[in-house]
């Protein structure tokens, strides 16, 4: 270690929190750039899966509350997207990388919406586990992501609510909504266990970004905390996780459950998911729709600017 | 101090800004009446009225404020890091600001 770089460490090790213009080691700027840019992704590409819905939502009422829902996904993107930016990189460089397929994003936005039960399933599960996973980031190192997830971490819980509610309203309906509920439950279950990421042995800058307090827990230890929230919750609403081998643990004081497949993880990591394609498709048409908004609204400011300046 | 400096400058002349490449802005909301404004964050907007607009979509979805501004990052002067010493030590070595400074015997009260 440099002298700086203990300095620095000394710094993060007594709580205070390094502000954008500090002094850091290239490292940590580098690994916080892809963690948050990653993360605005994720916030952006998951959208889509819910969008889905939208026009589908079977009242008004709940048209209106995934509208805010995904609104709100849509602010977490632009709080992280800011966030990233302090760092030195630019927006559209981000954009583009996620465009040209380049940037990963949270690999659970790769599965379809096949119901309406769906948007219960991830309402209550997604945001769930990205709500574990982002709670302790309100307390990294870096000042501006600390900042953004704490405004994230406010609205995340409506998210997560609204989804109980969805689920909640279907196992108490007639016969088949409550399949519905089960079968949303069943396609949903090992893929939000999955976004806690690799497991700790498997998981390979784990190490340092604990030490530098951009992760505050491990994948494991999020993972095992996910579990036991949910699983009372789904005995509650009368559902089954798909997980045979899931079993209250008294002596470890947590649930057990059975072995995850890291296979299909990494397969649709790669690509090869069944929305992989769709979902960076629907973005850059989505994007490339609206160029001429972006350009109408800069033509206008520009000529307004030189209006004013004559 | 503005979170996000400009990484670029901006070009001179109006008419070559690059139609997407739209200015940062840092938004700053007073939450109440009675309040101070305080920085919220920044985005990119092409002109001060589009900021104004998606700020108030962006930072203010749940009644998080009553009055918005937005100021050019780029017009923004901070301070840096590296003049801590030089601008806040003096504050530090005259102790004597301090009330506690001041020894107050027993019996003096309301002092
Ligand atoms: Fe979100
Ligand atoms: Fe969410």
């Amino acid at each position: 270690m440099t002298p700086e770089e203990r300095e620095f460490q000394q710094k993060i090790d007594a709580g205070i929190k390094v502000e954008p213009k500090d002094w850091m080691p290239e490292a940590y700027r580098k690994t916080l750039i892809r963690q948050i840019s990653q993360h605005a992704h994720s916030e952006i590409v998951g959208q889509l899966p819910e969008g889905n819905w939208i026009t589908r939502a079977p009242t008004l009422k709940r048209k209106a509350i995934l509208l805010a829902k995904v609104q709100d996904e849509a602010g977490h993107g632009l709080y992280l997207y800011g966030a990233a930016e302090t760092l030195g990189i630019r927006r559209d460089q981000m954009i583009e990388d996620l465009l040209a397929g380049k940037a990963k994003y949270s690999s659970v936005f790769n599965y379809p919406t096949l119901t309406w039960a769906d948007m219960g399933a991830i309402g209550w599960l997604v945001d769930g586990a990205a709500i574990i996973n982002q709670i302790p980031l309100c307390r990294c190192s870096y000042g501006p992501y600390a900042r953004g997830m704490i405004r994230i971490c406010k609205e995340e819980n409506f998210h997560q609510r609204q989804g109980f509610d969805i689920m909640f309203t279907l196992t108490r309906g007639t016969p088949e909504q409550k399949a519905m509920a089960q079968d949303a439950l069943n396609r949903w279950w090992w893929p939000a266990v999955m976004m806690h990421g690799p497991s700790d042995a498997e998981s390979k800058h784990s190490a340092q970004s604990l030490q530098w307090k951009i992760k505050l827990f491990s994948n494991d230890e999020l993972r095992q905390k996910f579990i036991d929230q949910i699983a009372p919750q789904a005995e509650y609403l009368g559902l089954t996780i798909p997980d045979p081998e899931l079993k209250w643990n008294p002596e470890r004081g947590h649930y057990d459950f059975g072995a995850i497949d890291w296979d299909e993880f990494h397969n649709v990591i790669r690509g090869n998911g069944p929305c992989n394609r769709d979902r960076l498709r629907t973005r850059k048409e989505a994007h490339e729709a609206g160029a001429w908004v972006r350009e109408g609204a800069a033509a206008y400011a520009r000529k307004r600017a030189i209006r004013e300046a004559a | 101090m503005p979170e996000n400096e400009p990484f670029e400058k901006q070009p001179d002349s109006l008419e070559d800004r690059h139609a997407t490449d739209w200015p940062l802005w840092e938004i700053f909301i007073r939450s109440q009446n009675g309040l101070a404004h305080k920085h919220a964050g920044s985005l990119h907007a092409p002109d001060a009225e589009m900021a104004l607009k998606n700020a108030r979509d962006v930072y203010t979805r749940r009644n998080e404020g009553v009055s918005i501004w937005v100021v050019r990052s780029s017009d923004i002067t901070a301070s840096s890091p590296g003049e801590k010493e030089i601008l806040f030590e003096p504050a530090n070595n005259k102790v004597y600001r301090y009330p506690g400074f001041y020894p107050v015997p027993d019996e003096v009260k309301n002092l």
